[in-house]
């Protein structure tokens, strides 16, 4: 019943996979893709979490909050950018977005 | 021991399951509110781990900013998500396969990971005994991590002045307060003094 670290590992693996997997099934919509990005996010900070918590070297957790910024930038800058893509074309379908394909 | 592997389990079902939700329902708001159900349990992970103010902060940042964010967004633009779903099977074959070689990548990395004795002695901040979990993060991002903490705090400036900039517009036909044009403004444009005849009016 001893919880180790390869629990949490196991879980953050499942979870990136998962994220991986949104993305591949969610092809045309940009907003389920974003949140499968930020599933593989949440897996990585479990990683770093539980590390950082059996070694008992309080890096990782420091370096989670940096990731934690992180995502909460590229989430508010991504959708801004999403909401201005859909004003001016009116769709977000992923293949219709091939303005600067040239 | 056993509350705490029985919680282990129980957060880690819930997070997986609704994970899996989170990328197959229909419903993209079902997802938000899935992708909330599944940071909500990773924060019981953490807190599990010892990471309580980690714990917190992913319930702060995520089920209150960035997951309203996208619950605002889903409901904001006026989509017809039932159009997007079309070729959700046909991707079926190829996402199984990519996630099935990923995952058997990762258990192989995992199941081949060993922690040597030397690791154990260069760590680079251990935990300091006897501080709660919130002090001792508290003492170590605004001491030696203080300029990385700046750096983040104005990656989050950016972002937000990112996120203004992109999504204002200046609307034709708005009328506007211009309070310079307000004060400006002098007798002699607006106000002219006539002389009324008696009886015959302007």
């Amino acid at each position: 019943m001893e919880i180790g670290l390869a629990h949490y590992l196991t879980v953050a693996a499942i979870l990136f996979t998962l994220g991986i997997f949104g993305i591949f099934m969610n092809r045309k919509n940009v907003i389920i893709i974003m949140m499968s990005i930020e599933l593989m996010l949440l897996a990585v900070n479990i990683n770093l979490v539980a590390f950082s918590s059996f070694l008992g070297d309080l890096v990782g957790q420091v370096f989670t909050i940096f990731v934690l910024t992180v995502a909460a930038a590229e989430a508010a800058i991504g959708l801004a950018i999403l909401v201005v893509y859909f004003r001016n074309r009116g769709t977000i379908a992923v293949e219709d977005i091939n303005m600067m394909k040239g | 021991m056993v509350v705490q592997a029985l919680a282990f389990y129980l957060f880690a079902t819930v997070a997986v399951l609704a994970a899996t939700a989170v990328v197959t329902v229909r419903n993209p708001v079902h997802s938000v509110l899935l992708l909330i159900l599944t940071f909500f349990n990773a924060a019981g992970l953490f807190v599990l781990l010892g990471a309580e103010f980690l714990a917190m902060l992913l319930v702060v940042v995520y089920v209150g900013a960035v997951a309203v964010l996208f619950l605002f967004v889903v409901m904001m633009l006026d989509i017809n998500f039932v159009e997007m779903r079309q070729g959700f099977l046909n991707y079926l074959p190829i996402g199984i396969l990519i996630a099935v070689v990923l995952f058997v990548e990762l258990a192989l990395v995992g199941a081949g990971w060993t922690l040597t004795d030397e690791a154990v002695a260069v760590l680079a901040q251990p935990t300091p005994a006897g501080l709660t979990n919130v002090e001792a993060l508290g003492q170590l991002i605004y001491t030696d991590y203080a300029y990385i903490f700046q750096a983040a705090g104005l990656v989050l400036l950016v972002a937000m002045i990112g996120a203004i900039v992109l999504t204002l517009r200046h609307r034709e036909g708005v009328r506007r307060q211009k309070i310079s044009e307000q004060v400006k403004r002098t007798r002699a444009d607006t106000l002219e003094v006539k002389k009324v005849p008696v009886g015959r009016g302007i």
